[in-house]
Order: C-alpha cells, then sequence, then structure tokens
C-alpha cells in the first residue's frame, strides 16, 4: 500500500501537469463559445494530443494507458476550470458499454468520434411508466427486416437536446419475462421520428427531458448484444454509471462547508467552535475521505482487471445525501439570509433544490440498497409478482 | 500508488484468520465474559510463539522489525474474534509509547519481554467521570513517588507496569511515569465487556521513572492516541465486518410471514447501511495505516477519520444485529451481546466518539494552518 506515486508515476504526473499548463484553454479563447461548444473544443484539443479517454486501446481514440495514469490525469485536469460534462455520458457509459458488448465494427464505428468530441452521447432508459422497475419499460421496436421500427416516451433524459446518439433499451418481446423481452440498441437522436421536450425541474432549469420516438427507424448493425440480451448490456451501463456518480455535488463539500463555518458567527464566536458544527462536519468529513479512499481501493481492483460491480453503488447513495444535508445544513449556518437566491453563497441554494434529483438519478436511494443487499449480501430477493410470467399479462397501475 | 495490502500480507491475514477462527471462537470469548479469569492465558501464550505481539518491535530488542501494515492485518482478525487478551493495551498504548518515548534503558528492559508476551503493559490517565484534561489529573508525583488514583484501567490488573499520566511536579503540565505493578495496587472493576478485564490502579508513593519530557506528558499521550486509534480502528472494523455477517447468515435462515426476513427491505436496508458504514470505516482505515506507518503530517486528521467512523460502523452494526435477531438478540445466550459491548468498549477505551470529532476538526484547522 503506497498512497504516493511511484517514480514511473512521477514522471507521467510531471508530464501531464505540463501538458495542461500549455493548452489549458484561456479565457479568452472561450469567450463566445457556448457551453458545448468550449467543451468539444477542450475534448478536441486533448483527443489531438493523446489525452482523451486514456484508457482506451489506441485503436478507438485512446491512449492505452493504465488505470492509474487514468487517475492521475484526472486528478491534474481537475486542478484547472476546464469545460467538461457534456461527455460524462458517453465516456462514462455509453463507451464501457460498447467496448464490453460492441462487434469490432461498431466499436471502430462509435468510440473514436466520442473521443474526439465530434459526438455527444445520452442515455434514454427510464420510462414514465418504468423507472426502478426499469426492466418493465413499454417502448417497443419491432423487426422489419434489416431495420428495426421504434415507438414510445422515454424521461428523464440529461442532455437529449443536443445529443448526436442514445444508448436505449425497449422491449422487442412482450410474450416472455420482462427481463428476457429487451434489447439493447444505438440510437441516433437526429433520426426522423425523434422529439425531444425539455423538463422544468425544481430549480427552474431544464437540464433533462423527455424523448418521443414515432416510426424512427434503427437499422439492426446499431444493436448491442443479441435480441433479448438488453437487461445483461443495460446492466454494464448501470454498473458503470454507479462507479461513475457520487462524486459531483455543485462545489458543496467539506471544504467549502468547512470554510463558511470559519467565516460565519454564532453567538458572536466563530461557528466552528461551535460543539455541533464540529460533530457535523466531522461527520461529513468521515463519509467523504471514506468515499475517496473507497474510490482509490477501486482503481486498484480495476488496474487488476476487474470490472465494476454491484459494491460501487455506494458512492452514489452516500455522495447524494451527503450534498443534500451539506447544502441544507450550510443554509441553516446562514440563518435568516440563508433563505435567499442571489447571495454570493448561492452554491448552498442551488445544491439545495438540484440535490434531491441526484438521490433519484441514476437508481434511487432504495434500489442502491437493494443492490447492496442482494448483489453484495447475497440476502434474497423480494417476492416479485410479476416474476416469470409474460410481460403482457403483467398488472400496471393506471 | 497501490491502494491495496500486498500478497505476503493477504495471506499473513488469512493465516491469523485461520488460527483464530480453531482457538479462538466465541465459546473462548464466552469463557472469559461469564468466569472469574481476567483474559485467555492459552490463547495468549499461542499468540505469542506466533510472534504477534513483537511485530513492529525491532530486532535489536527482540521484535520481527515488521511495518505497521502486517500490525493492522492482525489487529484487524483480532477484532473480529472478540479475542480476550490484553493486546491492545500492550501492544497500541504500552509498546507504542515505550517506542516513541521511552529510555534507552527502559527500550531494553522492557521491548524484549514485551515482544514475547511475557510482560504486559498499560497506559492509565482517566480519574474521574468525563473528559480527561491536564486541569482534571490530580495525581501527583514527588521526588519519583506516584500518588493517586487510575479508573477504567484496562488490564491494569495483569499488567506488570503502567504508564502513568501524572501531574507535573512544576505544576504546569503533565508527565508520563513509568511504575512497576509491584509498586501499585490493581482492583479489578466491572465493565460493560467483561471479556477484557479492567481495573482501579492505586497509587501511594509508589516509586516511578520518568518516561519521555517531563511536562510534556499530555502531548506525548495525545500523539500516542492519534497512532493507537489507528490500531484500535481496526479491531473496530474487523468487529463491524463479523457482526454485518453474523446479521446476514441470520437474516438468510430466519423466516417470517413464510419468508427469509433478509427478503424485506426494512430488514435489507438495516444490512445495507451496515455494508455501506462498514466499508467507509475501512477505507479510512487504509489511509490511516499508510499515514502511520509512513509517520505523515496527516496522521492526527487520518486517525481520528479512522476513529470516528469505526465507532460509528461497529456501533451501527452491533445495536442494528441485536435488532435484526429481535428477542433472541437480546438474550445472554446468543452472541450479539459479545459484540455490543466490545464495540462499546472500544469506543470508550482511547475516547468517546464526541471527542474524537472534535480532534478530527482541530486537526483540519491545524493542517489548514500550516498550510
Amino acid at each position: 500500500m503506497d498512497f504516493n506515486d511511484t517514480a514511473e508515476e512521477a514522471s507521467f504526473r510531471k508530464e501531464v501537469k505540463a501538458w495542461l499548463q500549455n493548452n489549458v484553454p484561456s479565457d479568452a479563447e472561450l469567450a463566445g463559445l457556448d457551453e458545448i461548444q468550449q467543451c468539444k473544443l477542450w475534448q478536441r484539443r486533448k483527443f489531438e494530443a493523446g489525452w482523451a479517454c486514456l484508457r482506451w486501446p489506441k485503436e478507438y481514440g485512446g491512449r492505452g494507458a493504465s488505470a492509474i495514469e487514468q487517475v492521475i490525469w484526472q486528478q491534474e485536469e481537475s486542478k484547472h476550470a476546464v469545460p467538461i460534462g457534456i461527455f460524462d455520458i458517453g465516456v462514462g457509459m455509453a463507451a464501457p458499454t460498447l467496448m464490453h458488448w460492441g462487434t469490432e465494427r461498431q466499436k471502430l464505428q462509435y468510440l473514436p468520434p466520442l473521443a474526439s468530441g465530434e459526438h455527444i452521447w445520452c442515455q434514454l432508459f427510464s420510462e414514465p411508466i418504468a423507472g426502478s422497475d426499469l426492466a418493465g419499460i413499454r417502448s417497443r421496436a419491432i423487426r422489419t427486416g434489416d431495420n428495426w421500427i421504434l415507438n414510445g416516451q422515454k424521461i428523464w433524459t440529461s442532455g437529449a437536446h443536443y445529443s448526436d446518439f442514445g444508448i436505449i433499451v425497449v422491449r422487442t418481446d412482450a410474450t416472455v419475462p420482462k427481463h428476457e423481452g429487451l434489447t439493447y440498441f444505438l440510437v441516433d437522436m437526429k433520426s426522423s421520428g425523434v422529439e425531444v421536450r425539455p423538463i422544468k425541474q425544481i430549480s427552474g432549469t431544464s437540464n433533462f427531458n423527455e424523448v418521443f420516438f414515432e416510426d424512427v427507424k434503427i437499422p439492426d448493425t446499431q444493436r448491442l448484444g443479441a435480441v433479448g440480451q438488453g437487461w445483461q448490456v443495460s446492466i454494464t451501463t448501470l454498473m458503470n454509471e454507479r462507479a461513475a456518480l457520487g462524486t459531483g455535488g455543485g462545489g458543496v463539500a467539506f471544504k467549502s462547508v468547512f470554510e463558511l463555518a470559519s467565516q460565519l458567527t454564532i453567538e458572536n464566536r466563530p461557528a466552528i467552535d461551535d460543539s455541533q458544527v464540529r460533530s457535523a462536519l466531522a461527520n461529513w468529513y468521515c463519509q467523504e475521505s471514506g468515499l475517496r479512499y473507497t474510490g482509490y481501493r477501486t482503481l486498484t481492483a480495476l488496474s487488476r482487471g476487474e470490472t465494476p460491480g454491484p459494491e460501487h453503488s455506494i458512492s452514489k447513495l452516500v455522495g447524494a445525501s451527503k450534498v443534500q444535508d451539506m447544502a441544507s445544513f450550510a443554509l441553516d449556518l446562514l440563518e435568516m439570509a440563508g433563505a435567499l437566491a442571489k447571495t454570493e453563497q448561492a452554491r448552498y441554494f442551488d445544491a439545495f433544490l438540484n440535490s434531491p434529483g441526484y438521490r433519484v438519478a441514476g437508481g434511487t436511494d432504495e434500489i442502491m440498497l437493494n443492490i447492496l443487499a442482494e448483489r453484495v449480501l447475497g440476502l434474497p430477493q423480494d417476492v416479485r409478482v410479476d416474476k416469470g410470467i409474460p410481460f403482457s399479462d403483467v398488472l400496471t397501475g393506471t | 500508488m497501490n491502494f491495496e495490502f500486498s500478497k505476503e500480507q493477504d495471506l499473513l491475514r488469512e493465516q491469523a484468520r485461520a488460527f483464530l477462527t480453531q482457538h479462538c471462537p466465541t465459546t473462548v470469548v464466552r469463557k472469559i465474559l461469564e468466569g472469574n479469569e481476567p483474559f485467555d492465558r492459552a490463547l495468549w501464550r499461542k499468540i505469542a510463539d506466533l510472534g504477534w505481539m513483537a511485530t513492529v518491535i525491532p530486532e535489536e530488542y527482540g521484535g520481527l522489525g515488521l511495518s505497521y501494515y502486517e500490525l493492522v492485518v492482525i489487529a484487524e482478525e483480532l477484532g473480529r474474534a472478540l479475542a480476550p487478551i490484553p493486546f491492545s493495551s500492550s501492544v497500541y498504548m504500552a509498546t507504542e509509547l515505550l517506542l516513541r518515548e521511552g529510555s534507552p534503558d527502559q527500550l531494553r528492559s522492557w521491548l524484549p519481554k514485551l515482544a514475547t508476551g511475557e510482560a504486559i503493559g498499560t497506559v492509565a490517565f482517566a480519574e474521574d467521570l468525563g473528559r480527561p484534561t491536564p486541569r482534571t489529573i490530580n495525581t501527583v508525583a514527588e521526588d519519583g513517588k506516584i500518588t493517586g488514583k487510575k479508573i477504567a484501567v484496562p488490564d491494569g490488573d495483569v499488567a506488570d507496569f503502567a504508564i502513568v499520566l501524572v501531574g507535573s511536579e512544576a505544576g504546569n503540565g503533565t508527565s508520563l511515569y513509568f511504575v512497576e505493578s509491584s509498586n501499585f495496587s490493581g482492583e479489578t472493576t466491572d465493565v460493560i465487556d467483561p471479556s477484557r478485564s479492567h481495573a482501579t490502579l492505586e497509587f501511594n508513593e509508589s516509586p516511578g521513572e520518568l518516561i519521555g519530557l517531563a511536562g510534556r506528558g499530555w502531548e506525548a499521550l495525545n500523539s500516542l492516541f492519534d497512532r493507537a486509534a489507528v490500531l484500535f480502528a481496526w479491531e473496530q472494523v474487523g468487529g463491524t465486518e463479523s457482526t454485518l455477517v453474523q446479521a446476514t447468515e441470520y437474516a438468510k435462515s430466519r423466516y417470517a410471514f413464510g419468508r427469509p426476513i433478509g427478503s424485506f427491505q426494512a430488514i435489507k436496508y438495516k444490512l445495507a447501511n451496515m455494508y455501506v458504514k462498514h466499508t467507509l470505516a475501512r477505507s479510512n482505515c487504509y489511509y490511516g495505516t499508510w499515514t502511520l506507518a509512513g509517520n505523515h503530517a496527516d496522521l492526527p486528521l487520518a486517525a481520528a477519520t479512522c476513529r470516528v467512523s469505526a465507532i460509528q460502523a461497529y456501533y451501527y452494526a452491533t445495536k442494528e444485529n441485536i435488532q435484526t435477531h429481535g428477542g433472541m438478540g437480546f438474550t445472554w445466550e446468543f452472541d450479539c451481546q459479545l459484540y455490543y459491548r466490545r464495540a462499546k468498549l472500544l469506543a470508550l477505551n482511547l475516547g468517546s466518539e464526541h471527542w474524537w470529532q472534535d480532534r478530527l476538526v482541530t486537526a483540519h484547522e491545524q493542517r489548514n494552518q500550516a498550510a
């Protein structure tokens, strides 16, 4: 065990630092570009210099780097305020699924433009009728010759309005039990019959959408995995999603709340001297550091060739509630002023309104707990009344 | 960067676990809990033969000269097995304090005996209800003679020596004194976990020897606490995992309403939350161990983080384990009580969760000031 760099890692870090120093876009370069253009500019620059998607094999646009080198890159890149984010779903979810299930032809077709930032991807899993019970989706695709015709509706699709492609799971057979009748596709979001409508969230902003499909044609060459294997393919996506989520939080972290508590006062004394404040801060520090080092241990496992398993549900589960609770606590420290929307402490206000979404997106807290209990601890499944019966016979509410 | 134990360390873990499964089942723990013996002497001797007490003691003093990575592997397994022996007092406390503060003579006289388990040491600081501070220390030393009383001293009735926190002769600060057991009286006291013996120690002009710098006892003790917190935390993590396994097995085999109770979400969520707290505490312990092994400046912060998360994980696991077992969990007969008792004892021996939360934030403040 050694939390320090080896000589080799240190020299790699030096190289990364130097490249970033010379290539991070200046404010002037970014001025006048919208967020998507900014992200694409930075991704393209990384790609051209061999710094995009480091762990991917070179033939798919990566660098063939090790897991640890990937971490070093992330640690160093995160020290700069660079425009990233819109590629999270493509790089973090679509790509690992393609890498695992795709044909060689699919990999060569879709991965390089993802690495270069040319294509943005979104994820089309949840439906109005099926979220936690994802295998209960009803969007359907029917085969006609070399194509599939897709009809239905997806929801909570982040970035659908600017995405080029989507990963989608749909029902291709309703006469078999629900998990067996699903198939996974790569859908061109510019296809005719795709309509994207934004959803307004609690915070008033619209980061995600409803997506409607009306007779959308998908070539069979865009199917990922076998017909009827969509559930297994989706699990690969979801495992990678949960391994990637849970680290965000809009700048609400121990460090920021610690600094806030150091600046504010309670009864004319620094808030940080209050024993309740200290207890709360200590607990969050324990969670944050526990998640950080759990993540490091995961990296060691990944670098030994293991794939992300159900145990990674932990970072999203703990991280999401932590942001919500810290934001609420920070607003309390501000007392009456905590109610104000546009103060210099707006990040807590925003996080308070955004954090309920973190606890739902990518699998609710409750689903994460079920996964840990059933797939990690091996506890028996809950009674499932839809188990083993044809999907068309499963009861639905209205 | 490499965030896992080495193959050799994993092998040591397997050996330790197999050994303790055979020689320290909970029937052994129960025998101490229910009987009059202060600890399991046979187990202590066997462990001494394996050299566990000698782990980090340098070879020149009869030790194995291994690292803290090996010691924490052993600590985790002892915690998992609830071993009823004075290992924490003698190894994590007395040996650690001697290694850091002892004079060459003290090291030569005592480390070889501690390494073989022939001698047992302990550290005595608390005197009254509530959190000890330098101002609450009434034990005094005059011309090297100690007078006063120490309470809740782990293994104080079986130790060959105690390192005692004493109000400094200068009247400003505190000092540590090394006192052999022939010079004090120890009376066994009932404690929350009777599988671990504790005593009240009375010093009446007991001859002692200064250890470390005069007037700097509190600082030395607190630096010991940081080191011991990491080692204690591994015992707590081992116990937490053992408790989680027990709760999980019970939830799979106990049926109600025609189903295993582990199929109900109310039970699943308890056990999943145990898993989460255990995992976070364990990961914090990894970093804590690295700071301990490398004597890193981050040790005080990392140690407090280990300790707070390990206290919370163990307490949560043991109380919800009883709840999962229902009425049976509350009986003397079931082993749930053993873990529940040990969790609280380990949480108290080195100072409470609340105290360590405070230390954590203090360590963070100090790190920021240094930066």
